[in-house]
């Protein structure tokens, strides 16, 4: 990119909400704080709504409503009402927490239609996964009055500190959701130090979240640690666009202390590393074509095939031309090697 | 015996090892109830109280599904730590943020310990908390002038209005038992080492008193204690003639029957899911630290991977 564009990058993160441009940023490997840059954005600049929020709570209405009992539904009016006419901390609580016993945890099995009428109105949303008691959590929490973003956070911070499982799940879910994005970046770094994998898959999984707002060193760690408990890379939004040579060389020192141990390392690690291949990482290449799974061998493929480098592209004639092959033909990518 | 399973209606696993949690589902536990107590010395700040109730609601119960053991808590604040009022009027005010939560099974444990004033203000308040939010009650009962300290409890219960089938007494022994069942309460044995109550002692009075309203559990905590007290206890009961039906209500129906008034407790929750698999999905995920293996049996040997 020439530096003018760098500039104008750098401007407009400046003057108005700084984070896509910040994202385009640290594509650069600048950052926050080496631009000297304020983590924070002005508040005059402050985003309210990341997306349409009346529409959301329309939609997560009507996939509530298609899944729970007339009772369950009264409730969940009686408790939208409340809110509306007197919104208080207490009664978002009490209605927060007892969700689950009036809407149950059917999970609301979401055709693939309104999958994408979800994605289309905010992107990379996707509740494909959600359940019941946490589209209400959030449909909950998205009806709270959001003209302080200092008192939403209050809220939000007490929910957090006193949530049990489920809460802390549906409370990670909301995040692409949630006005003030800006404020929550603290908040989605403590969801990756979590040791409850379903509240780390909450924030790290089928999440725009993270990728928009996170700057390079948290989504590292975010990435990395995905890969250390073992949660599924292909459902981490962004995954590719947010690649870096540094994190794909955290993953080959990865790879080479799980080697040493005698353990096994995901094979979709290779996809992150790939892009970014050099002379420290062709060698794990070599290593995984003479010495790799059949699915090791064929992330091998893939990760040299997308590098565009050409010792790369060699070693991979080299080893598997018939993978090379079927990459060109469209017969194998990352998609259909971790069906 | 291979067959039965158990509920342990209290036990301090945040004091306990996940060596305890394995050996426990080995023998059949296949749920457990955690009551907020105290630490074993006191806390000073009410901020650590209400990450005590998080991690009961949080952490412990997710930590306990990774062995396949279901992990439901009462929530309170305990007698010896009323005593320090300042710091207990703002624990109060903590209580209803937790007490409604899902798994929360009761208001415990709750009760006298020296018997003071100060504990005496804060059981009313927290009984008064329970009949509001129709919670079950579960009683600590004192370890010095006991038999006096547990009239009263029920006294003060009855005093309440709290329906006599909602409070568990727990901590009894020979000496508390007869009156606590003759008005109608819960009684709950603590199997203890040394100190509350022995399982060959248990197993006479479930043979002088029958099966009715009586449940053992471990109160295993970071004493010296026994995590697989209720197991052991039935196989005790079972080697000395009782009945398995018998052994059944005391180690597991009746402790379902009590907490289950709450109606964040059942059976369904841990049905079906009766093999060990830490590949097994806790609402969707499954909780491994990096690199380990599932283990998904037990292995003898001393070989550590």
């Amino acid at each position: 990119m020439p530096l003018e564009d760098v500039k104008i990058y750098l401007f407009l993160a400046f003057y108005h909400n700084m984070a896509p441009f910040l994202y385009f940023a640290s594509r650069l490997q600048l950052t926050p704080s080496t631009l000297y840059l304020p983590v924070q954005p002005p508040k005059e600049a402050m985003t309210t709504d990341q997306s349409d929020n009346k529409k959301i709570k329309s939609y997560l209405h009507a996939w509530i409503n298609a899944k729970i009992s007339p009772e369950g539904l009264e409730w969940l009016t009686g408790k939208l009402e409340q809110l509306a006419t007197a919104p208080s901390d207490r009664n978002l609580f009490l209605a927060f927490g007892a969700a689950p016993r009036f809407v149950g945890k059917e999970p609301l099995r979401l055709t693939k239609k309104e999958v994408e009428q979800a994605d289309s109105i905010r992107t990379g949303w996707n509740p494909s996964h959600w359940t019941a008691d946490q589209a209400t959590r959030i449909l909950l929490l998205l009806s709270l009055p959001n003209n302080d973003p200092d008192k939403l956070v209050n809220t939000l911070n007490q929910l957090f500190s006193t949530a049990e499982v489920g809460e802390l799940t549906a409370l990670y879910l909301s995040l692409p959701l949630l006005p003030y994005p800006e404020q929550h970046r603290f908040r989605a770094t403590e969801g990756f130090r979590t040791n409850m994998n379903v509240v780390f898959n909450a924030v790290a999984l089928d999440n725009p979240y993270p990728a928009e707002y996170l700057d390079e060193p948290a989504w590292n760690q975010m990435v990395l640690k995905a890969i250390f408990i073992g949660s599924p890379l292909h459902r981490i939004y962004g995954l590719d666009a947010r690649s870096n040579p540094t994190l794909a060389r955290i993953l080959s020192d990865f790879a080479h202390e799980r080697w040493a141990a005698k353990r096994t390392v995901p094979v979709e690690l290779w996809r992150v590393a790939g892009p970014h291949m050099d002379e420290k990482i062709l060698p794990d290449m070599v290593r995984l074509f003479s010495q790799g799974t059949e699915a090791e061998q064929e992330a091998a493929a893939l990760a040299c095939a997308a590098s565009g480098q050409e010792s790369a592209g060699q070693l991979l004639i080299k080893h598997r031309p018939d993978l090379k092959e079927k990459i060109q033909k469209g017969e194998l990518s990352w998609d259909k090697l971790v069906q | 015996m291979n067959d039965l399973l158990f509920i342990d209606p209290h036990a301090h696993m945040t004091s306990r090892t996940t060596d305890d949690y394995e050996a426990m589902r080995q023998a059949g536990v296949v749920a457990l109830i955690e009551p907020a107590f105290w630490l074993g010395q006191p806390r000073t700040e009410p901020g650590t109280f209400k990450d005590y109730y998080s991690s009961l609601v949080g952490w412990e119960r997710f930590r306990a599904s990774q062995f396949g053991i279901r992990h439901y808590c009462t929530i309170g604040l305990n007698s010896k730590e009323s005593n320090n009022e300042p710091l207990a009027e703002r624990v109060m005010d903590l209580l209803p943020l937790f007490a409604t939560k899902e798994g929360v099974v009761g208001i415990g444990e709750i009760g006298y310990d020296d018997q003071t004033a100060a504990e005496d203000k804060y059981f009313r308040l927290q009984l008064e908390l329970a009949k509001e939010l129709g919670l079950p009650v579960q009683i600590h009962t004192p370890h010095r002038d006991k038999k006096r300290g547990t009239s009263r409890s029920m006294d003060v219960c009855e005093e309440h209005g709290i329906a006599t089938p909602r409070v568990i007494i727990d901590h009894n022994n020979e000496e508390t038992v007869k009156e606590v069942l003759d008005r109608g309460f819960w009684a709950a044995f603590s199997i203890y080492p040394k100190t509350k109550m022995g399982n060959e002692r248990m197993t006479d009075i479930v043979k002088q008193y029958g099966p009715e309203r009586i449940m053992v559990n471990s109160a295993c905590d970071w004493g010296i204690s026994d995590p697989l007290a209720v197991p052991k206890t039935a196989t005790l009961m079972l080697q000395r003639g009782i009945p398995e039906e018998h052994i059944r209500m005391v180690t597991y129906s009746n402790a379902l029957a009590a907490f289950g008034q709450s109606g964040q407790m059942r059976e369904a929750d841990w049905l079906g899911t009766s093999t060990i698999d830490q590949r097994e999905k806790f609402q969707g995920s499954s909780i491994l630290r990096g690199g380990q293996d599932p283990r998904i049996e037990k292995r003898d040997s001393n070989i550590i991977e």
